[in-house]
């Protein structure tokens, strides 16, 4: 850690006035992936805050870590659909292999382990992600890959360049219910039909089901890059996952795959072509 | 000034005033945990409640944080009242029966056990040190860390805060922890009462430095002079 660099944060957002406090520690988490004790003692100084006040804060928000993470975050999701499907004794076994608690780092500083409350992807429980990769109905002979997996880093697999065209079938991640609509053909194929909103417009959306192809045909137009809320026409649930577009930073929109299993996801943004097939959970 | 009724009688009080301040002025007694004079209300305990309000309007609020209202009927000892009361006592027997303050509340209100898991916690989380750390003694050594079940009070890092003079103010304000003895930790040490039956200030050479204001201490029953 640099103090000098940890005081350029500070200075940049305008020397702490009062209000900062939170995006400085957002700001220097982001940089360090933790929040170095030296680091906090320098925000108190330059904001003129207590150390008290600032470590109050550091502590409070889950967001905030006081201990260094690992390179690969993996997060057992222990929501209510996962819960009875098994999903504590898959946590336990992750706890097991892996040799860490629970919020813990393993020593090579490798892997974070954490559990969460829900990845929004209930139907495929229980659910692993590493670095937002997900595994759906993760079972204990595969925690063993999965560690071994996160280890060898799953962001090393480029799968923005997969150009092929093929179609794919895709369900709700929240429902199970199919989203291909048989009435209407996009592209040769039975389109994807969802509903989306945006600006206060509220209509369906029908996509192509090729994966690769970017044919659309909609209600309302959206216009260019604008970020759309897509929902499940069946569950209503919005079609929101935790990553974000690696092109343009929108978050990106999760969708079962049918048949093999796996995810697929794409950008929010109108007129964004980032999209991405994660099968890498599945077993062929 | 603010005309209201508390328990029947007509009072008045100046504006900005507190239920709580008005009720003890008439002389009706609110217990309380994290009200001290000279510090700002926190309304954390919750024991000061008190029933505002008719009928199926009536509500219990902390009279340590409401401020007086014109026309309001206060009821500072409904069977609603001490209800809560009871409640909230048995829930602080439950975290910290040690206690000598809490025991001496509860027995006043005839809470002789509680129903809940036993624990056996020193700090109901008052706020009290927080605030007097920061408000009489100007220092902010302490303070509230975490959140929820892990919610917790002390120095930041749990090392010796460097804001801190060793006042000992935190202790002789706290209603849970009766003076924790610290005399395992030189650096931290303020003799506190430690009830221990084998007194560790006998060994200590340096009494004086320990910073008592226990005149005898209690534990130890050594004099300053």
């Amino acid at each position: 850690m640099n103090p000098e660099h940890i005081r350029e944060i500070v200075d940049h957002h305008e020397g702490g006035k009062k209000a900062g406090i939170i995006s400085i520690l957002e700001d220097i988490q982001a940089q360090y992936s933790y929040l170095p004790e030296e680091a906090l003692r320098i925000v108190a100084e330059k904001t003129g805050r207590s150390l008290v006040d600032i470590y109050g804060v550091a502590t409070f928000y889950k967001a905030f870590s006081l201990k260094p993470r690992g390179k690969h975050l993996v997060s057992v999701c222990l929501g209510t659909a996962c819960h009875v499907r098994g999903g504590p004794r898959i946590a336990e076994e992750f706890e097991r292999q892996s040799e860490i608690k629970t919020g813990e780092t393993t020593k090579d500083r490798e892997i974070t382990l954490e559990t969460v409350n829900c990845l929004g992807a209930c139907a495929l429980g229980p659910i692993v992600t590493v670095d937002g990769h997900y595994f759906s109905n993760v079972t204990f002979p595969r925690v063993k890959e999965i560690i071994h997996k996160a280890r060898a880093g799953l962001d090393r697999v480029d799968i923005q360049t997969d150009e092929r065209i093929f179609p794919v079938e895709v369900a709700c991640p929240r429902c199970n219910h199919s989203l291909m609509d048989r009435h209407h053909y996009i592209d040769g194929y039975p389109s994807i039909r969802v509903t989306v909103s945006f600006r206060q417009k509220h209509g369906w959306v029908r996509l192509s089901c090729l994966y690769g192809s970017f044919s659309v045909d909609q209600e309302y137009e959206a216009p260019r890059d604008t970020v759309v809320n897509f929902f499940c026409p069946h569950c209503h649930a919005e079609l929101i996952g935790a990553s974000e577009c690696m092109t343009c930073g929108a978050p990106m929109v999760p969708m079962l795959v049918r048949g093999e299993g796996g995810m697929i996801q794409i950008c929010s943004r109108r007129g964004c072509k980032g999209h991405m097939l994660d099968l890498t959970g599945v077993n062929f | 000034m603010i005309s209201l009724t508390i328990n029947g009688l007509e009072v008045s009080m100046e504006e900005g005033t507190t239920l709580l301040e008005a009720s003890r002025f008439y002389g009706f007694p609110v217990p309380t945990l994290c009200h001290l004079d000279g510090l700002s209300p926190y309304g954390a305990c919750r024991l000061c409640v008190v029933e505002i309000g008719q009928g199926a309007n009536a509500k219990l609020v902390s009279s340590c944080t409401y401020p007086v209202e014109e026309g309001l009927r206060v009821r500072t000892a409904s069977s609603r009242v001490v209800k809560a009361r009871k409640m909230i006592l048995e829930l602080f027997l439950a975290s910290c029966p040690q206690s000598k303050t809490i025991q001496d509340l509860a027995s006043s209100y005839d809470v002789r056990q509680q129903r809940f898991k036993q624990e056996h916690e020193d700090c109901i989380l008052c706020g009290l040190c927080v605030r007097i750390c920061e408000e009489q003694m100007m220092a902010k050594a302490i303070g509230f860390r975490s959140r929820g079940e892990k919610r917790s009070l002390g120095a930041p890092f749990d090392l010796k805060s460097e804001a801190c003079r060793l006042c000992g103010a935190c202790m002789y304000v706290c209603p849970a922890c009766q003076l924790r003895c610290t005399y395992t930790e030189p650096d931290k040490a303020i003799c506190g009462g430690c009830a221990n039956l084998s007194p560790p200030c006998l060994e200590k050479n340096s009494f004086d430095d320990m910073m008592c204001y226990m005149e005898p201490c209690v534990a130890c029953e050594i004099k300053k002079d």
